[in-house]
């Protein structure tokens, strides 16, 4: 089964079932200082393993930049 | 002094931040798959400079919060250099949606530093519910156009009960050391250094203006004079 998420704005389609800890891997590859939010709550660290995405989660993955 | 504003490379910015004597650097938190490298961390850990995280992009109170809380999670700090703006064009904090965020950030036990207007009511407003300083801006970010309303900025000084830092606008050396001869407790700036010929110089030029603004503040100014008044004693009397 397909499960459509929106990852920074975009719409992904994944096809297995998908955990926080999974998407970061393969969106950066420095999770360092890197944090994730789905649905408008913080994801703290320690639950990116077990933090299972289903369709139509909203899903923020912010990092640090130069800025301000 | 921050990290943003202009075009230099990660080498020339951190002898920037050196030079400027900072403890502390303001970063962005952006959208992974925007960024390319590795962002400034590796930076900040080898000159021992501490991450001030800011909301700069946000124009909603919600939209800060949920990025102030992202930033605490990334950079384990409950610092947050809170800023919610109008529009691109001016890049003003909208103080409603500003001192909403302020009030429920501070409820959420961050430690909040607000980028705001030159108005000393917001400025009191914000110190009211928790603030732990207030950034009043000379004028609109990278603008460079210095402090165009300094009797404001003494009015928010005068009856400041929080640390007051002149945050934005800062074009030059001598728009630093006025900040400070007007009694504000620091400066943030960016754009002046990593927009500068010569960013080390800049920075090291901002750090000396911030010492000599102080002094000059605790020292206390002359008061003006409408006419001359001679500094020696009269020759024939």
């Amino acid at each position: 089964m397909m499960t459509t998420l929106r990852v920074n704005g975009r719409e992904v389609e994944v096809s297995d079932p998908t955990t926080v800890a999974v998407l970061v891997q393969q969106l950066t590859l420095s999770p360092r200082g890197v944090a994730v939010a789905v649905n408008g709550e913080v994801v703290p660290r320690g639950g990116w393993a077990g933090a299972q995405l289903t369709d139509g989660d909203e899903v923020e993955v912010l990092m640090a930049v130069q800025g301000g | 002094m921050g990290t943003g504003g202009g075009s230099v490379n990660l080498a020339v910015l951190g002898e920037a931040l050196r030079a400027s004597g900072t403890v502390l650097t303001t970063v962005a938190m952006r959208r992974v798959d925007a960024v390319s490298g590795m962002g400034v961390f590796p930076l900040l850990k080898e000159y021992g400079i501490e991450p001030l995280p800011n909301t700069a992009g946000c124009r909603t109170a919600s939209e800060a919060v949920l990025t102030a809380e992202l930033a605490r999670e990334a950079l384990e700090t409950d610092w947050i250099k809170l800023e919610v703006v109008a529009d691109d064009r001016t890049l003003l904090p909208d103080p409603v949606e500003l001192l909403t965020a302020a009030e429920q950030l501070v409820g959420a036990g961050f430690t909040v530093l607000p980028y705001t207007n030159d108005d000393p009511v917001l400025a009191r407003r914000l110190a009211e519910v928790g603030c732990a300083a207030v950034m009043p801006l000379g004028s609109p970010i990278g603008s460079g156009l210095g402090i165009r309303n300094p009797h404001n900025i003494a009015l928010i000084v005068e009856e400041a009960t929080v640390p007051v830092i002149l945050d934005a606008g800062i074009g030059t050396a001598s728009d630093a050391v006025q900040a400070m001869e007007l009694g504000c407790d620091g400066v943030l700036l960016a754009t002046a250094v990593t927009g500068a010929r010569d960013p080390v110089a800049m920075a090291t030029a901002m750090r000396l203006a911030v010492e000599s603004g102080r002094l000059a503040y605790r020292a206390g100014r002359v008061p003006r004079r409408w006419y001359a008044q001679a500094s020696s004693p009269p020759v024939y009397e």
